[in-house]
């Protein structure tokens, strides 16, 4: 047992780190939060790094690698706040339910997936995320694959206010204009969309810590730097507590992908997402309470990813039963 | 990433089982749990039997007469023991997991000699005066005081929260020969024979009722400086040794537990009509994805002090051990609260197993380092926040 990353794995995480840095660092962020969130140039270059393809057989265009890889890069999207339908495009890919080269839906060029589709997908909440720059929305097959693809203008949809500045949102509207609303992707897509977006949380979860930190090191009232105060240093505490014990769940999760172990992983890295923004925006005093500071990002993307894929009720009802399950003979 | 078991990790374990399966049986009944001569001697046999069957001491250093198991290994047969419903460690707990490794570290091999094989073989039993009725979190500032006499200390003081005092036959004290040096400066390592003159024991009652843990009172007790571990005046570094001693495997057995309990409050909520109340089932939920998680980060912690172990370094997980404890002991006191709710007014009979079990997790945010301390440490010693307060 050696439950640590590998040395290629840990190559790979600060690789993505450093090119998202390059690519997408807080000036990008800032404007992509004034202007359209999706940035179709960075979405090419995300996919000629191997982030989507990267699970498809290096025969097949992609990068050969597996779900642990996947789940350590979007732990580097999350904490970078990284915009788009990052879990849905990677899942179309990794599937083949991209639309193809001539932009067809069906039958995506197995042997070169097209670099660019922007894919979201429709979500147990009945949300969908990025419609509007989306080529194709998963939805349920049909047929016997976990999922398929549809062209937008098939889903009767309708916007919302989206609380998240770099989520735009819609609504299904189900039954409308007398059509049937398509079903929901399932099975193993459905549940590595909970693990991806549970990584997401993990990366913010984390970069909320050290944002925290940071500001208490740097922050002075009453003649030295907040972090010296225990009050302070308790809730920074609390916050890496929160991290970790959700880092070990992802990670774990990403090993055996086991059902069970998806949902608990989606449950404590949503609950560290969230309650760690909080606490992040409380070490910031007012200026946590702005729209300049980066605080009120992580903790409106924690709010949308914790409602995406696998609710916090779905997932303890999942681990309540498998409680009783244990029992059985 | 890998949460498989080698071969011989698992050739580990399967000889381990075997060896549990033939040797539980034999095992006299529990004692009683206020009968502390009857403790000592159920743990103390439960000790001679891993050492005859070569268990005892698996994860001390082979010169010091143990098995030099890896934390791996060690994790392993934490599982196991407890899986199988094996004694508790007992009253050779500050022997095998506090004393035994300082001795093993920082004595010398006359001492080693000494005090070692006893605690493997199951024949003495040691127990802590570190704590004082002024030092408590401030463990440094403790204040019993040793005075050079010719080749002896002279110890006077108190101590306080010392399990297993009534029956130990050696006590691993803390005492200050330096009260003008900086306070961690000024503090020795003895081992005091508990049946010296001028030591006596009072035992504590804690809010469940039983006696798990003593004051000792120290008069004017004279101890040889031939008890001495490490040099005079550097018992704080000593200490911090065995502080520091173990691998990510400190909660090991009590996880495994706490998932079998949670098992069995879900079975008895079913079995009672309560598991249609959908709050009580996702409580429960909830705690079965943070006892699992908890399980991950041993697995995690363990294979850190692995790779710490192979690379050359010391295999302490340093403060990886505060996060770990922070939350495993509020999660230990929700399981609990939880056993309340589904107990109802079955929670006030002190007798159920459950209840007395509740009673006394109310020590885990408290006992061997309070929560409030573990979020200092994790503070400033790994997010890296200023000292003070």
């Amino acid at each position: 047992m050696d439950f640590l990353l590998t040395e290629d794995q840990l190559a790979l995480r600060t690789g993505f780190q450093a090119l998202l840095e390059g690519r997408f660092g807080r000036d990008r962020l800032r404007a992509a939060v004034e202007g359209p969130p999706l940035d179709r140039g960075l979405w090419r270059e995300l996919g000629e790094a191997g982030f989507f393809a990267l699970r498809l057989a290096e025969a097949d265009g992609g990068v050969g690698l597996g779900l642990q890889e996947a789940v350590l890069l979007f732990e580097v999207a999350g904490g970078a706040l990284l915009p788009g339908p990052l879990v849905a495009t990677h899942l179309a890919v990794t599937y083949g339910a991209v639309p193809g080269a001539d932009g067809a839906l069906e039958g995506g060029s197995a042997e070169a997936p097209p670099m660019g589709p922007v894919v979201t997908a429709l979500e147990p909440s009945g949300l969908i995320e990025h419609l509007e720059s989306a080529d194709a929305v998963l939805v349920g097959s049909e047929g016997g694959a976990p999922v398929a693809a549809v062209r937008p203008a098939e889903l009767p949809s309708a916007p919302l206010r989206s609380v998240d500045p770099l989520t735009p949102l819609c609504r299904l509207r189900s039954g409308a204009e007398g059509r049937e609303a398509p079903g929901l992707p399932q099975g193993p897509v459905r549940r590595e969309a909970a693990l991806l977006t549970a990584a997401l949380q993990l990366g913010s979860a984390a970069r909320t810590v050290s944002t925290a930190v940071r500001y208490a090191r740097e922050r002075e009232q009453f003649g030295r730097p907040i972090g010296a105060f225990q009050a302070i240093k308790h809730l920074c505490a609390r916050m890496l507590v929160r991290a970790e014990l959700a880092r070990a769940a992802v990670y774990a999760a990403a090993v055996t992908e086991a059902p069970h172990d998806i949902a608990g992983a989606k449950l404590l890295a949503d609950e560290a997402a969230v309650n760690n923004a909080r606490d992040c925006l409380q070490v910031h005093g007012g200026m946590g309470f702005t729209w300049e500071a980066d605080v009120h990002l992580h903790l409106k993307r924690a709010w949308v990813r914790k409602e995406q894929w696998q609710s916090a009720h779905e997932a303890e009802d999942l681990l309540a039963d498998g409680l009783i399950d244990e029992l059985s003979p | 990433m890998d949460l498989a078991y080698s071969e011989a990790e698992e050739a580990f374990r399967h000889e381990l089982r075997a060896w549990l399966a033939e040797a539980l049986p034999k095992l006299p009944a529990k004692p009683d749990p206020r009968d502390w001569p009857a403790r000592r001697t159920h743990d103390l046999a439960w000790q001679r039997a891993l050492h005859d069957a070569g268990y005892a001491g698996l994860h001390w250093p082979e010169d010091a007469g143990g098995r030099g198991a890896t934390p791996t290994q060690h994790l392993i047969f934490l599982e196991e023991t407890e899986r199988a419903g094996a004694p508790y460690v007992g009253a050779n707990f500050v022997g095998l997991l506090h004393a035994g490794p300082t001795i093993a570290a920082e004595g010398t091999n006359e001492q080693r000699r000494r005090w070692l094989p006893p605690i493997l073989r199951g024949e003495q039993v040691w127990c802590q005066g570190f704590s004082e009725p002024d030092a408590g979190s401030d463990l440094a500032a403790l204040r019993t005081r040793a005075v050079r006499d010719g080749d002896s200390y002279v110890v006077s003081g108190s101590k306080i929260w010392t399990s297993h005092a009534e029956v130990a036959d050696w006590c691993e004290l803390l005492v200050r020969t330096d009260p003008a040096a900086p306070k961690h400066r000024g503090i020795t390592w003895l081992a005091l024979p508990m049946d010296t003159d001028g030591v006596t024991v009072r035992p504590l009652r804690t809010l469940a009722g039983s006696e798990e843990f003593a004051e000792v009172f120290l008069d004017e007790v004279r101890v040889p400086v031939a008890n001495r571990v490490g040099e005079e005046n550097d018992g704080w570094r000593v200490t911090m040794v065995t502080l520091s001693f173990e691998r990510g495997t400190a909660f090991v057995g009590e996880v495994v537990a706490c998932r079998r309990v949670l098992g069995e409050l879900a079975r008895t909520a079913r079995a009672d009509g309560r598991w249609d109340d959908p709050a009580l089932r996702r409580r429960l939920g909830r705690l079965a994805a943070e006892f699992a998680a908890l399980w991950r980060l041993t697995q995690w912690n363990v294979s850190e002090a692995e790779r710490s172990l192979r690379g050359g370094g010391s295999g302490v997980p340093g403060a990886g051990g505060s996060v770990f404890k922070l939350r495993y002991s509020h999660a230990r006191q929700e399981l609990y609260e939880a056993a309340a709710e589904v107990l109802g007014a079955g929670s006030l009979d002190a007798d159920h197993e459950w209840v007395a079990d509740r009673l006394s997790s109310l020590s885990y945010t408290i006992a061997a380092g309070t929560s409030e301390i573990q979020r200092n440490i994790v503070a400033e010693r790994i997010l890296g926040l200023p000292k003070g307060r």
